[in-house]
């Protein structure tokens, strides 16, 4: 009988939480293991960059700049000057402007959807061995280098939180968007295989 | 009677002499100085392997068990590089028996090839926020005190692909492995920080030296994703994500972030570097990219392998599907003429491997072998052409099947009993 009435009791509840949804009003958590980090541990460790660029840090730069950081920061060694040369991947296409975007090199600063990809591809995985040790401002100038060397900006725009979600990146709206993910469906609607 | 006997114990003397002299170990002399008689037949037929304490504290393989990892592709980015990265390397399938791939020869891939993190599980910790009521910080004590799963599921790269120039099942399927994972339902953890009706996706990042970065959609989050401490009953190799990753079961290698530090909920899909990768001009390419289709392969006999003539073999190999458990596994032993009901040999489970088997008497004639299989959400495994009949593209010799490549492998048996790739 005891049990019976301890069972509805922690049934109850379990059933409403998830008819409701856990959306619907803010449960308690269940077992209260672990410690709630401070936002300033959060923003410290949230390199995640969206494509509305809200999570990027104040700073600024330009191609010219961005220039000048390429070589100083050693991108030359594995890159190659001007983005060509280097055994890393080329950063720079040598197909003329013409030529559309899916027809040239496989390149991060041309063929991201958004420019913010760039930034954040740089930001935490740039330049190799010291990756995380470049300043916002370091990375908002090789962005704009990269993206001026690629014919996207202008060598005089200057990249900052606010601009640098806007740049109109060369591939426009012409590639692949994620469906809809449904749980035990086929992985591409119609396909049997 | 006497003198027979004398005559005997000299012989059994004179052999275990024999053969401690041929054997290296000590313990075969230990027994060549017994002088008392012996019973036939137990004399040591093999040298013993002393004790020692690494034997002891952690044991080790025969040294007669060869079987290694190599790289992937042949011919392709070394591992390890003149800088010590790795980036993707093979797990050794003819040789895998069973359906539990051992941590030491888990394949391994890395997002642009990789230095390993040395990470002291003490000072790692997981942190959830984003759209979520309650964001939360776990060490991997606090992480091991929540209610944990364990299940077998395999994890393939999309570059698991097969084409005419390799050689062993190990170039053209290796680039998949399956474990035992021990962990906690991310769900779990979701529903104690309070997921907000906003979150649609989450990105799960990692520690490691790229901080690799995947967007998964919150359905699958809420399903079956594990926050994964264990690997085949020990903790996690460092290879495979030392001390926690997560296992998104059924999705493409890249999106089981290793060393996972930061899960966060967001309201859209964050294009990360990783998705960059997955770009395609096409929705139903990028699709294809995601979750891995039914697949199947012979792994005994297959290429570079010899039967030594006509007779019994059990055919042996694995099958797995992203979109749940393998329903079916069929084999052709005359080139995919007729198809034959494979046996399993354990219970298939939800995005594992599972062994199947086929008995066959070879009779000694030039054949191809070929495997395919249905999962139970019912797609299957088809040859190339029909795929490529399917996208209405011309089947030609190098096609290339869109998204991860699902399709049939055959294996050619020629008169001689030697077995090649059936693509070449």
């Amino acid at each position: 009988m005891g049990s019976l009435n301890l069972l509805r009791v922690v049934t109850i509840p379990l059933l409403l939480g998830s008819l409701l949804g856990s959306t619907a009003f803010a449960q308690s958590p269940t077992y209260g293991v672990g410690r709630t980090p401070t936002a300033e541990e959060i923003r410290r460790m949230d390199i995640s960059i969206g494509p509305t660029g809200e999570e990027l840090p104040p700073g600024r730069g330009s191609a010219k700049e961005g220039a000048q950081v390429y070589a100083q920061k050693g991108c030359v060694g594995c890159h190659g000057a001007a983005g060509i040369g280097g055994l890393a991947p080329i950063l720079q296409s040598k197909q003329s402007a013409d030529v559309p975007v899916w027809k040239k090199e496989r390149i991060l600063p041309l063929r991201a959807p958004h420019a913010t990809i760039v930034w954040d591809f740089i930001n935490r995985g740039m330049p190799l061995g010291l990756e995380g040790t470049l300043t916002p401002n370091e990375v908002y100038s090789l962005t704009a280098y990269l993206l001026f060397i690629n014919k996207v900006i202008p060598e005089d725009q200057v990249l900052d939180k606010q601009s640098l979600p806007k740049v109109k990146m060369p591939i426009g709206d012409e590639y692949g968007k994620p469906h809809q993910f449904k749980l035990n469906a086929p992985r591409l609607e119609g396909y049997p295989y | 009677m006497d003198s027979k006997r004398n005559s005997r114990r000299e012989l059994l003397k004179a052999g275990a002499a024999l053969a401690g002299g041929i054997t290296l170990g000590t313990g075969g002399k230990a027994q060549a100085q017994h002088d008392h008689p012996m019973t036939p037949g137990s004399e040591n037929a093999s040298p013993m392997i002393h004790g020692s304490k690494e034997q002891i504290e952690y044991g080790q393989r025969s040294k007669y068990v060869t079987s290694v990892r190599v790289q992937h592709p042949i011919g392709g980015r070394p591992s390890p590089d003149v800088f010590g990265k790795v980036f993707h390397v093979a797990t050794p399938l003819q040789d895998s028996v069973g359906v539990i791939t051992p941590s030491s020869l888990h394949y391994i891939a890395t997002t642009r090839g990789s230095f390993l993190p040395d990470i002291d599980p003490k000072q790692h910790t997981l942190t959830i926020h984003g759209l979520v009521d309650r964001p939360l910080t776990l060490t991997m004590d606090e992480l091991k005190r929540f209610p944990s799963v364990t299940r077998l599921h395999f994890i393939e790269c999309a570059g698991n692909r097969h084409n005419g120039k390799q050689k062993t099942v190990q170039d053209t399927h290796g680039m998949t492995s399956c474990s035992e994972w021990t962990g906690v339902l991310l769900s779990t953890l979701l529903k104690e920080c309070g997921l907000k009706g906003s979150a649609k996706w989450f990105v799960a990042e990692g520690a490691e030296e790229v901080k690799g970065a995947s967007s998964i959609p919150i359905e699958k989050a809420m399903d079956d994703c594990i926050i994964a401490y264990g690997q085949n009953g020990e903790p996690l190799r460092p290879q495979q994500g030392f001390p926690v990753r997560i296992m998104v079961p059924g999705f493409e290698g890249i999106y089981h972030t290793k060393f996972l530090r930061r899960i966060k909920l967001v309201d859209r899909f964050y294009m990360n570097y990783n998705e960059f990768g997955h770009l395609r001009p096409e929705d139903k390419e990028l699709a294809l990219g995601e979750q891995i289709g039914p697949k199947s392969v012979i792994t005994y006999p297959s290429g570079t392998q010899r039967l030594p003539g006509p007779g019994f073999y059990e055919i042996s190999g694995l099958a797995w599907s992203g979109g749940g458990a393998v329903k079916t596994v069929e084999v052709s032993t005359d080139g995919g003429k007729k198809w034959n009901r494979a046996e399993f040999k354990n219970t298939p489970q939800r995005m594992a491997h599972v062994r199947f088997a086929y008995p066959w008497k070879w009779d000694g004639t030039e054949t191809a072998i070929l495997s395919r299989c249905t999962d139970e959400i019912g797609q299957r495994q088809a040859m190339r052409e029909e795929i490529a009949n399917w996208w209405k593209v011309p089947f030609e010799r190098d096609y290339r099947v869109p998204g991860l490549d699902n399709s049939v492998m055959p294996w050619k048996i020629a008169r001689d009993g030697s077995v090649t790739n059936g693509l070449a």
